[in-house]
């Protein structure tokens, strides 16, 4: 069986999980917080983009979906998550939970349930051949467009002010507040960085479905989160790495007759990492404070 | 001594208000529109009602926080309709997967014994599902010891998000097609005792109703259980874990060994919550017991209260019938005589999760916080003992 296809697609859908899983990497990295609501954020900037871009000329879509999914994100975490800065870590994920459930909800709500067509984006949803097989142009761009993003927010992270102010946060949240470091403008930061990610990567990612569900956004969710934790949460190279590998590992089991694990395989991996190794493959160690 | 009395007569009045509540259900389907709103509600909650007490048991009272309460009620629901499933449906049922490899049915069993017909027929009904319900609840208890052994050692959202994925291993575990004889792959299982059978018809062509009190009794007598298991020794233990576990090491509590006795008793009482919502439904499939019922099934304990039985059956209900019932209007088109384009299908559940944000945000304890019932009547006669306690 010829099993370039599915690598290809995997390295891309690995390349589209990338962008969603440096969101949860950076929140997490910073509040601690597993943001269950990026899955629906990425799903909701998908629903954007196709009521924007059945008004608007796509050249005016693709940025003003970017900047209203910035400020989704953003508001999530003004309404939702800063209240709850002095709760309980449980109480932040309750809520982050809630934010899902709304969002999912006004989804089904706006959509009427019924699945709604993506549009075809000129340019990466063409077809090229390659070795004689029919893949999209997206399958090709994605890899080499991940990587430049990540790049470009690597040395944000490393060579900025804010950068420098984010790994302050992440290290020690009541020390870098005391060292005068808006810690709210931090991280509004972080959601705005992920966010904006969420809203690219959902773009490559739907091109290659037909239709979005108001749920659509919880399975890469997810799974996306499950690279973040394998790469070692905190750790953007390890979450886009841990991407790409859960990528391409769940492509080539639908290349197989086992297609409905490839999903149980994702979880049955974190559970193993989770047991043999919490930190992930990039993770610092974390001495637990009594 | 005197408390000891007070304890006796606390346990007396708990007594009667169960066995009110019973007989209230009955009286009132045989009396009302059987096929009412409030009936529906009411069997939807109690079979709820279960599963957030269960889930309640281990988020609120031993502090785990473990979202994998919707595989552990598909184990429960796929464990009763397998076993109960009588062996003259299942070629039909099964027709895909050329028959079960399943062939025994406690339905035939007990029927074998007790007849079909009349009151043979009733008591065979009774002890399958008795019996189906404690199998579904064994099942799921067996495979959170399995999963218990390397997690429980994880702690909070670790733990949250590996038994969210263990959920969604099980549930692709019984959509495999190569289990298909057993689990009928992706198609449902229907065709087995729900609700609805423990009708009887009697002689003058009139039906007695007993598909309310049938949950609601199940419900009842898991939620008793779990209230006993709370204020016994082990409830303190958890509930000592929950609020600091370095502390309850040290004053000699095994923490693992709590821990696992509260994630398997939890997960026990989800499987028969999962058993009873496949009876709710009237048939078992892997796709009803996804993360959004887990998710559902959160916000109702956040919703009650966390650490609080009362909260949990209250908060139940309420989300029940609020999302079932009172707020049907916003997706018909008119609500409190109010009637705008705006009311469509699906609003209602946006009103709703808008309404549950903000409990959440702004009502962080819920509708009971971590106070009981009996707590509610105490407060006013010794305030001075609750402040002292609260602080």
């Amino acid at each position: 069986m010829n099993i370039l296809p599915f690598l290809l697609s995997g390295i891309s859908v690995g390349g589209q999980y990338a962008l969603i899983a440096i969101g949860y990497t950076l929140v997490y990295g910073i509040l601690r917080l597993i943001n269950f609501a990026h899955g629906d954020v990425f799903m909701a900037a998908g629903l954007m983009m196709i009521y924007i871009s059945a008004t608007l000329p796509l050249q005016a879509a693709v940025p003003l979906v970017l900047i209203l999914t910035v400020v989704l994100g953003f508001l999530i975490e003004r309404v939702a998550y800063k209240p709850l800065r002095t709760a309980p870590r449980m109480s932040v994920m309750i809520s982050a939970i809630g934010v899902s459930y709304l969002l999912q909800n006004t989804a089904t709500y706006l959509t009427g349930g019924q699945p709604m067509n993506y549009p075809k984006l000129p340019l990466i949803s063409e077809t090229v051949s390659i070795a004689g097989n029919n893949v999209t142009v997206v399958t090709i761009v994605t890899p080499f467009l991940v990587l430049a993003l990540v790049v470009a927010l690597v040395q944000l992270i490393n060579h900025t002010k804010v950068g420098m102010a984010m790994r302050a946060v992440a290290k020690d949240f009541e020390t870098s507040q005391l060292m005068g470091i808006k810690i709210n403008n931090v991280i509004s930061m972080t959601f705005v960085i992920g966010s904006a990610l969420a809203a690219i990567g959902s773009m490559l990612y739907f091109t290659n479905y037909t239709y979005i569900t108001p749920t659509a956004g919880a399975m890469p969710g997810l799974r996306a989160f499950v690279a973040a934790v394998f790469g070692g949460i905190g750790s953007i190279p390890g979450a886009v790495i841990g991407a790409f590998l859960i990528g391409i590992c769940e492509n080539l089991i639908k290349a197989t007759p086992y297609t409905v694990f490839s999903d149980a395989f994702t979880f049955a991996l974190l559970i193993v990492i989770l047991v043999v190794k919490p930190t992930g493959i990039f993770g610092e160690k974390v001495t637990d404070k009594v | 001594m005197l408390q000891q009395k007070q304890k006796k007569t606390g346990r007396l009045i708990a007594l009667a208000g169960c066995l009110l509540l019973l007989v209230l259900v009955v009286v009132l389907e045989n009396t009302l529109n059987p096929q009412g709103m409030f009936f529906t509600v009411l069997k939807k909650s109690a079979v709820y009602t279960l599963v957030a007490v269960s889930m309640n048991l281990l988020n609120g009272f031993t502090g785990l926080f473990s979202l994998g309460q919707a595989g552990f009620m598909l184990l429960g629901a796929y464990t009763y309709a397998i076993f109960t499933l009588p062996a003259a449906s299942k070629d039909s049922v099964y027709y895909l997967y050329g028959g079960s490899a399943i062939k025994f049915s406690l339905t035939d069993l007990f029927q074998g014994i007790f007849g079909s017909e009349g009151a043979g027929g009733m008591v065979a009904l009774w002890l399958t599902v008795i019996v189906a319900l404690i199998l579904a609840g064994l099942v799921a208890a067996l495979f959170s010891w399995l999963i218990g052994l390397p997690v429980l050692r994880l702690k909070s959202d670790y733990l949250a998000i590996a038994t969210l994925g263990f959920a969604e291993i099980i549930r692709a575990i019984f959509t495999w097609d190569v289990l298909g004889p057993v689990t009928n792959g992706s198609t449902m299982i229907q065709g087995f005792p729900t609700f609805a059978s423990f009708n009887i018809r009697l002689a003058n062509g009139e039906t007695f109703y007993l598909s309310s009190f049938v949950p609601v009794f199940f419900a009842t007598v898991c939620v008793v259980i779990v209230v006993l298991l709370i204020h016994s020794t082990y409830g303190r233990a958890f509930k000592a874990i929950r609020d600091d576990e370095v502390a309850a090491e040290a004053m000699g509590i095994n923490l693992a060994k709590h821990k696992m006795i509260s994630f398997v008793i939890s997960s026990f009482f989800a499987g028969v919550g999962g058993a009873l919502f496949a009876m709710y439904i009237n048939l078992a499939q892997a796709r009803n017991y996804t993360t959004t019922l887990t998710y559902e099934l959160l916000l109702i304990v956040v919703l009650g209260g966390i650490g609080s039985i009362t909260g949990s059956c209250v908060g139940t209900f309420l989300y029940v019938a609020a999302s079932e019932w009172w707020l049907r209007g916003l997706d018909e088109g008119t609500f409190l005589g109010i009637s705008s384009p705006l009311f469509r299908t699906g609003f209602r559940m946006v009103v709703f999760s808008a309404v549950i944000m903000v409990v959440v945000l702004f009502f962080r304890k819920g509708i009971m916080g971590g106070r009981e019932l009996p707590d509610l009547f105490r407060r006013r006669r010794r305030p001075a003992g609750k402040e002292a306690r609260g602080k």
